[in-house]
């Protein structure tokens, strides 16, 4: 499965038409412990780098971009209660939505994980 | 110590009261009549009193110790000026909007008036609207403001341009208003990226908020000419006035462009904020947007008598009760007149070299991402002291522990383990000192004993909470 990531530290799975997203392990990590997670409604749609979700954590709320185009098809409910989850297992089970992805040329904005590894060594 | 339901004795009052002598009235319907007592606490007035002194003592204040929240303008509110205020604390509100009321209350609508005339002055605006409640307030009333003022034109306007050094209300409020945000980073001096903004300025931009000085406490040099720029593409300009204690009487945005500022009489003006006490956000506006101001409008006769004008025409239309909250008005106007010409300058003034004195005291024991003169306040990063796994946070619970509110820490989000420091012009070089003296301990803690710093706080009545749970897993009751 092809994983990408953005500027913003979010990443995306892709796995036909369907994308995964989530925040980064470096992410969950500079927020510290997550409170919130703000879930978009099931059949949302977003246009690449637009807020699709927020989080909140002890530190701060920031807006989650969306780092690709598309429709919401489902959400990680598992995070209502257990935002937790964000921290534990950021870019496995901490996953936020998917979506049904709208053009899949737009992959092209995101870097890959090796690259994303080398743009954090720049900040 | 006991909440005042677990002090409660029965049958204990604070009055005796006589036994009635007159006969008991039975016109009352039944359901209006109470069947069991109130759950209310029972004790004698000297309980009571003796309570709330503890609790009191228990309290923060800015009138106990230094408080350097950054970008709250905790300063010191003299204690004339709720004197000032309690010499109109007893005029109903409705008063001056009853038949007849306005030749009664010529006094209050003249306070009203003449501190809007007044804050137009400091800020170089046309008009100002004291209706707004408080900073946010303002921030959507001057949104819908600009809103109405595009609509009125046929604008077809989508976008507002907002720095990320900018206060977190301002996205907050003009996607409120119905816009969508494009957000502009920071460039490496710590103002906004011009390249950036003129990339997303278009004739869709709607308005551009900037605070200024920004969370950086950094004045941006390039106001004139983002103002200017937005001007050709009919875009507004709003100042978010927060941080106005830096600049008064040294520049007023108008002069420089801006169309729309509000500012916060909580912060600049002296009158007290915090802990939910009520705060005031006036809007000033430029001759194009007065039509549209909130309504009611406080207007001055020709014979010097004050009338309140209820048109609504293009108005936006009311934003709060009454007139706002004229409590803090009237503590600001008496700050203002207080303070003079002389003195407001001498307020910013006086504020900027505290902060700047703090800067270069300390920036050998923090980092200082942008390493410039400052304005009102200055924001350091504990990213050297992370080398110890010592974090903001830790250095915040420390300073507790002797005597200083903390600082603001993780904002502004642009800088790692930030802390912001923003003294006020109210603090004498001496508590400056002290202050700097423990912030200077504090990083030769986290070297030696970061432990410490990490148990702290260790004098208050609780030691430090965990934030994560008490976020997580809240319970809220009410005893009684």
């Amino acid at each position: 499965m092809d994983m990408y990531f953005s500027k913003d530290h979010e990443w995306v799975k892709i796995s036909g038409t369907t994308a995964t997203v989530g925040i980064s392990e470096h992410a969950a990590h500079e927020l510290g412990d997550i409170t919130f997670v703000e879930l978009p409604a099931v059949g949302k749609v977003v246009k690449q780098f637009e807020t699709v979700a927020a989080i909140e954590s002890v530190k701060a709320a920031s807006d989650i971009y969306s780092p690709l185009s598309g429709r919401v098809t489902s959400i990680n409910e598992t995070l209502e209660n257990a935002p937790e989850v964000v921290n534990e297992s950021a870019e496995e089970s901490g996953w936020i939505c998917t979506l049904e992805i709208a053009d899949p040329a737009e992959v092209a904005k995101l870097m890959s994980k090796a690259d994303y590894d080398e743009y954090l060594k720049t900040l | 110590m006991k909440l005042i339901y677990e002090q409660s004795v029965p049958g204990r009052h604070g009055v005796r009261l006589p036994a009635s002598d007159v006969p008991s009235a039975t016109s009352l319907p039944a359901e209006l009549c109470r069947s069991e007592a109130a759950g209310l606490p029972e004790m004698s007035e000297l309980d009571v009193v003796r309570h709330f002194t503890r609790l009191s003592r228990r309290n923060f204040s800015v009138d106990t110790n230094f408080y350097p929240l950054g970008s709250c303008t905790m300063k010191y509110n003299s204690k004339g000026l709720e004197n000032a205020a309690g010499l109109m604390a007893d005029v109903h509100p409705m008063l001056p909007l009853l038949p007849g009321g306005e030749p009664l209350t010529q006094g209050c609508l003249a306070m009203l008036h003449d501190l809007g005339s007044s804050l137009a002055e400091i800020t170089g605006m046309d008009e100002v609207t004291t209706q707004p409640l408080a900073g946010a307030h303002g921030e959507m009333t001057g949104m819908l403001l600009i809103a109405a003022y595009h609509r009125e034109k046929g604008n077809k306007k989508k976008y507002v341009i907002v720095p990320d050094s900018s206060h977190g209300t301002n996205p907050a409020s003009a996607a409120m208003v119905g816009y969508e945000i494009i957000t502009i980073p920071t460039a490496p001096y710590g103002d906004m990226d011009m390249d950036a903004f003129k990339a997303a300025l278009s004739d869709e931009t709607a308005a551009i908020m900037m605070t200024c000085p920004n969370t950086l406490g950094l004045f941006n040099p390039h106001v004139k000419e983002i103002c200017d720029l937005a001007h050709t593409k009919d875009a507004l300009v709003y100042y978010d006035g927060a941080n106005l204690n830096a600049i008064m009487g040294k520049v007023r945005p108008g002069d420089v462009g801006f169309d729309v500022i509000h500012v916060n009489l909580h912060k600049t003006f002296g009158t007290p904020h915090g802990s939910g006490g009520p705060g005031s956000g006036p809007v000033g506006v430029k001759k194009s947007l007065i039509p549209y101001l909130p309504s009611p409008r406080i207007l001055k006769k020709d014979d010097g008598s004050f009338t309140i004008d209820r048109e609504n025409g293009r108005s936006i239309g009311r934003t709060a009760n009454f007139f706002g909250n004229f409590g803090v008005m009237a503590k600001a106007y008496a700050y203002i007149l207080q303070q003079g010409r002389e003195g407001l300058i001498r307020v910013s003034e006086q504020a900027v070299l505290n902060a700047n004195y703090i800067m270069s005291r300390l920036k050998e024991y923090y980092d200082l991402p942008y390493d410039q003169l400052c304005m009102h306040e200055c924001v350091f990063s504990a990213s050297r002291q992370l080398q110890h796994d010592v974090h903001a946070i830790d250095i915040a619970k420390y300073l507790i522990d002797q005597g200083y509110h903390p600082p603001t820490v993780y904002f502004p989000l642009i800088v790692k383990e930030a802390i912001m420091i923003e003294p006020t012009e109210t603090e004498s070089k001496a508590t400056l000192d002290a202050f700097i003296e423990v912030m200077i301990e504090a990083a030769r803690l986290a070297e030696t004993n970061p432990e410490l710093l990490k148990n702290a706080p260790v004098t208050m009545p609780i030691s430090r909470l965990d934030e994560t749970k008490a976020a997580r897993e809240q319970k809220v009751c009410c005893i009684g």
